[in-house]
């Protein structure tokens, strides 16, 4: 079972108290009317097929119920990192360098 | 008002050499929701309001956990939840929060014995022995969120929701009894 840091509860937890919740830093813009049905077309369906590190939700959802960033890798499935909702988005050499 | 419609009554479900669970009287339960000044909810409630998620302040017979940054539980006898919605309504103004009551929802197990570990292990993947006595976690039991309190060291309570409490009554009978024959 795989081992998922809450960056919330600040434990590292079985697999089972979380749920997988898509792809992270999916941007809602600000003006929807202005949006062509070509960009909401993107904006709800087109996702990345991330084969390596790929930046995720994730939901403690058995646990303190909130919504999460991680960054984990489609082939190892080694977490490189978990980070609060709304924290900016990892740069991933610092990841690789320093470890978490 | 909330009105109780649990199916189990209270009392010792299986007592066995292994561990006893039992269902505990009812209790009023509230839900607090808010991102306002902890200190004021504190000096409302008598308690200093915790903040660390799992964490469990006691005053008198009302107790408060943290469940999540914005969320808590308060356990209290049910002839004193009127007084928390006096206390909290009159901070209201200064400080926005949604405070509902939720006793009916859930019951309450106790857990306890020699092998109380070993039972709770049978349905949660959590490494129970992690839990600090006296402090509190919201986790998964064989699919069903749950809260386990670890309130000595062979001693739990978890609160479940009732759709699921038969469900988790038979199981937990099981395990005590699985577990017993181990022993023999
Ligand atoms: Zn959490």
């Amino acid at each position: 079972m795989l081992l998922i840091h809450c960056p919330y509860c600040d434990e590292t937890l079985p697999e089972a108290e979380f749920t997988y919740a898509g792809q992270a830093h999916v941007i809602r813009h600000p003006e929807p009317s202005s949006q062509t049905d070509q960009e909401w077309e993107e904006f709800l369906f087109i996702r990345e097929n991330v084969k390596g590190d790929h930046f995720e939700r994730w939901r403690h959802f058995h646990g303190c119920g909130r919504y999460f960033n991680a960054v984990r890798n489609t082939v190892s499935d080694k977490f490189l990192t978990t980070y609060k909702a709304g924290a900016p988005r990892p740069q991933l050499s610092d990841l690789k360098e320093g470890g978490e | 008002m909330s009105v109780s419609i649990s199916t189990l009554s209270a009392g010792v479900i299986i007592e066995t050499k292994s561990a006893r669970v039992s269902v505990a009287a009812p209790k009023g339960r509230l839900s607090l929701r808010t991102r306002g000044d902890l200190g004021v909810f504190g000096s409302a409630l008598g308690v200093e309001m915790p903040s660390k998620i799992g964490a469990c302040v006691r005053s008198g017979e009302l107790e408060v956990l943290c469940l999540g940054p914005d969320e808590w539980t308060l356990m209290l006898p049910q002839d004193q939840v009127a007084s928390i919605f006096d206390a909290l309504n009159a901070i209201y103004e200064a400080q926005p929060h949604s405070l509902t009551e939720v006793s009916a929802r859930e019951v309450t197990f106790e857990i306890e014995g020699t092998h109380a570990t070993d039972l709770l292990s049978i349905g949660c993947p959590r490494d129970i022995e992690s839990i600090p006595v006296g402090e509190a976690r919201r986790t998964v039991f064989d699919g069903v969120t749950v809260i386990l309190w670890r309130d000595a060291s062979t001693q739990f309570r978890m609160d479940v929701w009732n759709s699921f409490a038969p469900y988790l009554a038979q199981t937990l009978e099981t395990g005590c009894k699985e577990i017993a024959a181990e022993l023999a």
